[in-house]
């Protein structure tokens, strides 16, 4: 059991990271905390991936003539590149996000989600 | 290799950014080239599905690169048909003028058509891309356009769209986190070379994590309906023409990802037997068309009852997804044509009254049949769809969803299905009856006050009118050389009838 989660703990802390994530986006009143909460739900996954496209004892993935053509000596730079893009794509949904919250605060005079709706119903 | 799948997106994502420079310098000119690119990516889209139904599956490789290394395009049936729908209904709402649909704000008319754009072409790249990993870049681009575009319509659609941005990203999160299990498990991002590897992987707990997380993603994004509380906020409150492409298109391409997952990804007797994803998608749907129902014969807003009606609609599309035999697929597939033509011409409509009279709400619509003939005709072709009266086309996408679920024995969505256009009956009839059989308020003079609006905006709406007509009318066309083609595949593969 405990073998098998030292062997595994950075997987562990994602999930841990993804459930922070997650508590924030629903339980946090403040609109700009769960916009936190959305960065760290995304950022557990970008770990996610980062962490299985990562090798013990492998190096970069440039052939390097001294190490040879063994696919076992480079870490597989794919996911990686994948998360390149996936940050891409987060940055521009917090942008997004923010200009949304300038907006509603310039509106509503706040960033509290139930000051909002009482300010949406009326 | 055939560049037909690339040519569908290239001059929407051209003319996005064109749209948005000249517009900077000649509001008028955003318009004009937002109509042009729209209509060469039509062009493309008909000749893609023609060339598609003649040759078989168009492949296009990003980059030269061959699969399953590179990025691989693919226009097969499905997505053709698919792909057509968008384009042409993105158009239609194109043409539709900003000034009406953006009712609250018409002075940021500027961007709009670049966004626009921008969402068709995200739209489109999730149906034509074979690669699981740009189908969630593609996801993400829609997504982004369409939350800035909600956020157009004023203060209470700043919050919704907040809503959504927040509900869409873990939507998107889940779904990339369905992806990278995928990945590490077969080491493969191409869905022809991920269908191959899968088989052997099924027990293995990541993928039926996978499966979960993809099938928990994609069901925010469709709005399924216990993931359904983004949509009555974000479509009632964004302008009519955004509302428009949202309803009819966007949430589509969502259910066009499902069938696409179980078509061309997983094989359809590992979610039918061995995961219950299939029966969960379609009791989902069966919830969804009682509840979307229910919600919207309580409204009194004219958009957010077709926003609940919404609901309902994608639930009879989840229910076909969840029959999972060749009739309930077609019935699902035809029924995502049908909904594309009868909501983008009900939220046309909304627009147009509200341009028109600056009415919202329901019980104000009193006499509006005599006052606006000619769109109110058209709304009531569009609404006797939605309740699904032959011939127009509601009728024949439910006939096929009711045998698909009475071959596959469950006659429980049959029943759903058929009291659902009861309670559809009630709400569509409730504004038919204020709008025709209630005589409009007489001015002092004793004259009806006519206000049909301009051919701008009756033009589009008449066109999505017709269309239901001209689609009930040839559904059997539609059926036998078009879907029959895409289901056979699906079929084939998993060796069923």
């Amino acid at each position: 059991m405990l073998e098998e989660f030292l062997g595994r703990y950075s997987y562990f802390m994602i999930a841990v990271l993804m459930t922070i994530g997650i508590y924030g986006m629903l339980a946090k009143r403040n609109l700009i905390k769960k916009l936190i909460g959305m960065n760290i739900l995304q950022t557990a996954i970008f770990l996610f991936f980062i962490e299985g496209g990562g090798k013990l004892g492998a190096t970069v993935p440039v052939i390097d003539p001294q190490l040879g053509n063994d696919p076992a000596k480079y870490i597989n730079p794919l996911p990686h590149v994948l998360m390149l893009t996936g940050i891409v794509v987060g940055i521009s949904l917090t942008a997004v996000a923010l200009a949304f919250l300038i907006n509603i605060s310039r509106t509503f005079h706040s960033l509290d989600e139930d000051c909002i709706l009482k300010e949406m119903s009326k | 290799m055939s560049a037909a799948p690339v040519l569908i997106i290239a001059p929407l994502l051209l003319f996005a950014f064109i749209s948005i420079l000249a517009g900077l310098w000649r509001t008028s000119l955003a318009y004009i080239s937002a109509v042009v690119g729209g209509t060469l990516s039509l062009a493309a889209a008909v000749f893609g599905l023609f060339q598609v139904l003649t040759e078989g599956k168009l492949s296009y490789h990003l980059g030269g690169w061959p699969p399953p290394l590179g990025i691989e395009y693919v226009l097969d049936p499905l997505s053709a048909f698919m792909a057509l729908i968008i384009v042409f209904v993105g158009l239609v709402v194109i043409v539709y003028p900003p000034k009406a649909g953006l009712y609250q704000v018409p002075q940021r008319a500027v961007p709009l058509h670049g966004m626009i754009m921008l969402l068709l072409a995200g739209l489109i790249g999730v149906v034509v891309t074979g690669d699981l990993f740009n189908l969630f870049v593609f996801l993400e681009i829609y997504s982004l356009s369409s939350y800035a575009l909600i956020a157009i319509g004023g203060k209470h659609a700043l919050v919704a769209s907040f809503r959504y941005l927040m509900l869409g990203t873990v939507a998107g999160s889940f779904y990339l986190l369905g992806i990278g299990f995928i990945y590490f498990a077969t080491g493969s991002l191409n869905m022809a070379d991920v269908a191959r590897l899968l088989p052997s992987l099924y027990a293995s707990p990541a993928i039926i994590a996978a499966v979960a997380l993809i099938f928990i993603g994609i069901g925010i994004k469709m709005a399924l309906f216990p993931l359904h509380i983004w949509l009555p906020d974000a479509h009632s409150y964004a302008p009519s023409i955004i509302a428009a492409i949202l309803a009819s298109v966007q949430i589509e391409v969502a259910a066009y990802v499902l069938i696409r997952m179980l078509l061309s990804v997983f094989q359809l007797d590992y979610l039918r037997l061995q995961l219950p994803v299939m029966a969960t998608v379609g009791w989902c749907g069966a919830a969804g068309i009682i509840f979307g129902s229910v919600m919207a014969i309580a409204q009194r807003d004219f958009k957010r009852m077709l926003a609940y009606s919404t609901i309902a609609q994608i639930g009879y599309i989840g229910v076909g997804i969840g029959l999972a035999n060749p009739l309930g697929i077609i019935g699902a597939l035809l029924h995502i044509l049908n909904h594309a033509f009868m909501k983008g011409c009900l939220f046309l409509v909304a627009g147009g009254i509200r341009h028109e009279t600056g009415l919202r709400e329901i019980p104000w619509f009193v006499g509006l049949g005599r006052r606006m003939p000619l769109m109110m005709g058209a709304f009531a072709v569009a609404a006797l769809s939605m309740v699904g009266i032959p011939p127009t086309a509601g009728f024949f996408s439910k006939w096929y969803l009711v045998r698909g679920s009475i071959e596959g024995g469950n006659w429980a969505f049959a029943v759903i299905i058929v009291a659902s256009s009861l309670l559809t009956a009630v709400y569509f009839f409730r504004v038919i009856e204020k709008v025709f059989a209630n005589p409009p308020p007489t001015s002092s003079t004793g004259t009806v006050q006519k206000c049909e609006p301009p051919p701008r905006i009756l033009v589009p709406i008449l066109i999505l009118a017709v269309g239901v007509l001209v689609l009930g009318l040839s559904n059997a066309v539609i059926v036998t050389r078009v879907l029959e083609q895409v289901v056979a595949p699906l079929f084939s593969i998993a060796g069923g009838r």
